[in-house]
């Protein structure tokens, strides 16, 4: 099982998703942005949190043109699985790789906590381990974290089960409380939250561990 | 040659950094201000020769975020 996990300047998430990849049992490689290819095998890619060019322009808007991104959209055009926290969530949706888009949070502020999650879909590799309706904690930190698409697309994500995560109380706008998104082919997720803040007995919260562990069996599985 | 890109939020799409300029504008004593929207505009020194066409993809493809933002290009 091989995962990469992408660096740009200003990613600071990178090392703590490398970790929690390894930790779950994945041979992980760090990939710099200026690759044009990803490293060959590669199962899963995670596109890190953190302030990516920046957050120049706009949030993600760099790092989804940059020469890794063509590579990434090639991952996921081939089935392969993306997970991408906050940052990685951003840049997705800029890569046109998901829906929507991540406004500034409707309080203006910058949120740094810790906030419930409620497991809403759980046919995906990254969602089985938990039970549907399951509330876990997960941290935040973003200042655009505020969910939005047209009422066509919201439609869309809630009835073809593509909401992975909602907030139980939400803390920046989002729309329907959503916190994660998943592609039409469930492999790829895009969410604010962060569960490899999550994910380890020292972080004092373990609820990010199982979506890692529930990646490398899916993955164990094929 | 320039040209300058403008670049709002869509109508609809709340903009809590324009939200909080009217509130700011409000508690300065100045009454009135029914709306505030804050966007950007984007300068490009660009070679003799360049079409609106081009800076439209340019727009497209980076500038602006169609999901979420639309915008206006002077020549």
């Amino acid at each position: 099982m091989k995962a990469a996990v992408l660096v740009f300047p200003g990613s600071n998430c990178d090392r703590d998703l490398a970790v929690a990849f390894r930790a779950a049992g994945f041979q992980t490689e760090m990939v710099w942005h200026k690759e044009t290819a990803l490293p060959p095998g590669t199962d899963l890619v995670g596109v890190p949190g953190g302030f990516s060019y920046g957050d120049y322009l706009r949030c993600g808007a760099i790092a989804a043109r940059s020469p890794v991104a063509a590579a990434l959209r090639n991952h996921g055009d081939r089935g392969g699985y993306v997970f991408a926290p906050c940052n990685g969530f951003q840049i997705l949706t800029e890569a046109g790789m998901l829906p929507g888009a991540l406004l500034r949070n409707a309080g203006l502020k910058y949120i740094c906590k810790t906030v419930g999650l409620r497991v809403e879909d759980t046919e995906s590799a990254f969602t089985q381990p938990y039970e549907k309706g399951q509330v876990i904690d997960i941290p935040i930190a973003h200042h655009e974290g505020n969910y939005t698409a047209d009422a066509e697309t919201i439609a869309r994500l809630n009835g073809e089960g593509r909401v992975a995560f909602r907030y139980v109380n939400t803390p920046n706008g989002a729309t329907d409380d959503i916190a994660g998104v998943l592609s039409s082919n469930k492999r790829v997720l895009g969410m604010m939250p962060h569960p490899e803040r999550a994910s380890d007995p020292a972080h004092g919260n373990t609820d990010g561990a199982a979506l890692f562990a529930g990646l490398a069996q899916a993955l164990v599985a094929v | 040659m320039k040209a300058q890109v403008t670049v709002m939020l869509k109508d609809g799409v709340l903009d809590p950094q324009g939200e909080a300029v009217r509130h700011a504008l409000g508690a300065l004593g100045f009454s009135g201000v029914e709306g505030v929207r804050q966007g950007k505009l984007i300068e490009l020194d660009l070679a003799p020769g360049t079409t609106e066409d081009q800076v439209r993809s340019m727009c497209e493809g980076l500038l602006a975020n169609t999901v979420i933002e639309s915008y206006r290009i002077e020549m």
